[in-house]
């Protein structure tokens, strides 16, 4: 709890939990070498919640890889205290160990000392409603329970900023719902930093503080809209809808330029 | 407001518990009844089919010459003579713990052989395509040379039963790094297991399938490449082997002997198998949830 505490002082004195500066990025291709990320300029507040949203192509998964510490951007710089934990679409869980394994890996590769391990993936699993789940093979969890071991094993590296590249994309949409309860309710309790990666709108007003849309090839950003609705929110409530259709409209514009050359 | 919240929260909690429950398989155990009558039933039946064929061969006098088939009372008077004589187990054990402590060399070579070949991209280019190639060689061939190198002794045996087992050990492992999912790795990364943590605690746990399925390979290869090396080399001082029997059966013209020592050669190799390396897998496959139950 203590060091909780001394954790959140800490972040107070710093702005930012991650700053994205300038950053660009490019591959060679077949015809050539070709521009994925440009220019993008983007900071996360800590404690903030923020959604990358834009259709196929925007290297919005790419952005999340830089900023993960994956690969190096192209030009640019890229801040963030220390290595971010990251959430895939697959859960990319290890079947070789259980549940709670899974978790005190993490904790293990951190350097928590292996007395002390057991308890923590037990608080952790306890954390997103999973206990009793210690001992549970990957396998025998659903896809919705994989997503919330995942997550626990994210926030055992005890990192400031959760990074999180479309990790519900794959999930029914009863168990998205619940889901998305579930991150905003942790997020609240953790005072976590979130950059959420995704290309489902209503998902990203649902969660977010802010939604920030980046433009396909190559991804800028192309516009950024504050969330001021109240948590706990709906997917289906009426001021989430009325921004998402807002924003739809925008990133459609996107869209409908590529089809224009 | 401050209620209903809390009731919001305490209500996604319930249906999440709910929701887990449907969504999560009730495994029960399978009766023993069911195992007897779909695994231990058949092979028991398979093998009972083909004694009666057996004996209705010789009762109804289709084969007539004991030099060629002999009976199964034959050579079950084989099998009761070399027991009684104390010799059966003898004949076992001297070639069980030359397969498996040549099986044992070969995993300590083959292993770290593996890793240097997936994990070293000049050794694997060099000696990749060698030591795959060196798989579909019959081992027996390595007999006639070993012979020459090293003489008819113990050393000749296990330096066969190496040359066999050690690609297809060093091939599993590299055959097993190289189906890592990618996915495991960038995980892996994230959680800072990178260099020799990383193969430590994500790439060899991550290729202990096809690893086992190598060891597998190479003890059948063992054991195929010592029983050729005991048949093609047999001398008196090397003690008497399965191997050895069978030659011998061959040179006395006993059938009855011959097929004695096939039916050992045959019974070992599936022993082994069952006993350790099929439970082994199974175990690994099934804690992963690659195996589907049937």
């Amino acid at each position: 709890m203590a060091t909780a505490l001394a954790k959140a002082e800490e972040a107070e004195t710093v702005e930012y939990a991650a700053r994205i500066e300038q950053v660009s990025k490019s591959f060679a291709g077949p015809a050539g070498r070709q521009l994925v990320l440009d220019d993008i300029t983007l900071d996360v507040a800590p404690g903030e919640f923020v959604t990358l949203l834009g259709a196929s192509g925007c290297g919005k998964s790419t952005l999340l890889n830089l900023v993960a510490g994956l690969d190096r951007p192209t030009a640019g710089s890229i801040a963030t205290h220390g290595r971010p934990a990251l959430m895939f679409q697959e859960h990319a869980l290890f079947p070789w160990l259980t549940a709670g394994k899974n978790i005190e890996l993490a904790l293990r590769l951190r350097g928590v000392p292996k007395s002390e391990r057991r308890g923590r993936a037990e608080q952790l699993l306890e954390l997103v409603r999973l206990q009793g789940s210690y001992g549970k093979r990957v396998h025998e969890l659903s896809g919705g329970m994989r997503q919330r071991v995942a997550l626990a094993r994210a926030l055992a590296q005890d990192s400031q900023l959760l990074l999180m590249d479309e990790p519900f994309a794959a999930l029914d949409a009863i168990t998205r719902d619940l889901l998305h309860d579930e991150l905003t309710r942790i997020w609240a309790e953790t005072g976590l930093s979130v950059l959420f990666v995704t290309h489902n709108v209503r998902e990203a007003v649902r969660l977010a503080q802010r939604v920030v849309l980046l433009s396909s090839r190559p991804g800028r950003v192309a516009r950024e809209w504050r969330v001021d609705i109240p948590q706990p929110r709906r997917i289906e409530d009426a001021p989430v809808a009325e921004l998402s259709l807002e924003i739809t409209e925008v990133l459609r514009g996107e869209i409908r330029r590529h089809g224009q050359h | 407001m401050a209620s209903t919240e809390t009731k919001t929260a305490t209500d996604a909690g319930s249906v999440e518990a709910g929701l887990d429950a449907l969504e999560t398989a009730v495994a029960g155990r399978t009766p023993f009844r069911q195992t007897f009558v779909r695994k231990i039933l058949p092979p028991i039946v398979a093998t009972v089919v083909v004694l009666v064929i057996w004996q209705a061969l010789i009762s109804l006098r289709i084969v007539d010459d004991p030099t060629k088939l002999p009976s199964p009372s034959d050579v079950g008077g084989e099998f009761k003579r070399a027991w009684l004589e104390g010799k059966l187990l003898g004949y076992i054990w001297t070639s069980v713990s030359r397969g498996l402590l040549g099986f044992l060399f070969a995993l300590a070579i083959g292993t770290p052989l593996g890793l240097l070949v997936a994990r070293v991209r000049f050794v694997r280019a060099a000696i990749g395509p060698v030591l795959s190639g060196l798989q579909s060689l019959p081992s027996v061939a390595w007999v006639p040379p070993a012979v020459i190198w090293l003489g008819l002794d113990n050393q000749m045996m296990y330096a066969v039963i190496l040359l066999g087992a050690v690609p297809s050990i060093a091939n599993g492992l590299v055959s097993g790094i190289d189906q890592v999912p990618p996915l495991f790795l960038r995980a892996g990364r994230t959680m800072g297991a990178t260099g020799l943590k990383g193969a430590w605690h994500i790439v060899l746990p991550a290729a202990l399938p096809g690893y086992l399925a190598g060891l597998k390979q190479g003890w059948a290869f063992s054991w195929r490449s010592l029983m050729a090396a005991e048949i093609i080399a047999s001398s008196p001082d090397l003690g008497l082997g399965l191997g050895a029997l069978l030659e011998n059966g061959r040179n006395t013209s006993s059938m009855s002997m011959v097929f004695e020592a096939i039916f050992l050669i045959l019974f070992v190799g599936i022993a082994i198998d069952l006993l350790i390396f099929s439970p082994l897998e199974r175990w690994v496959l099934r804690s992963r949830g690659l195996l589907v139950k049937s």
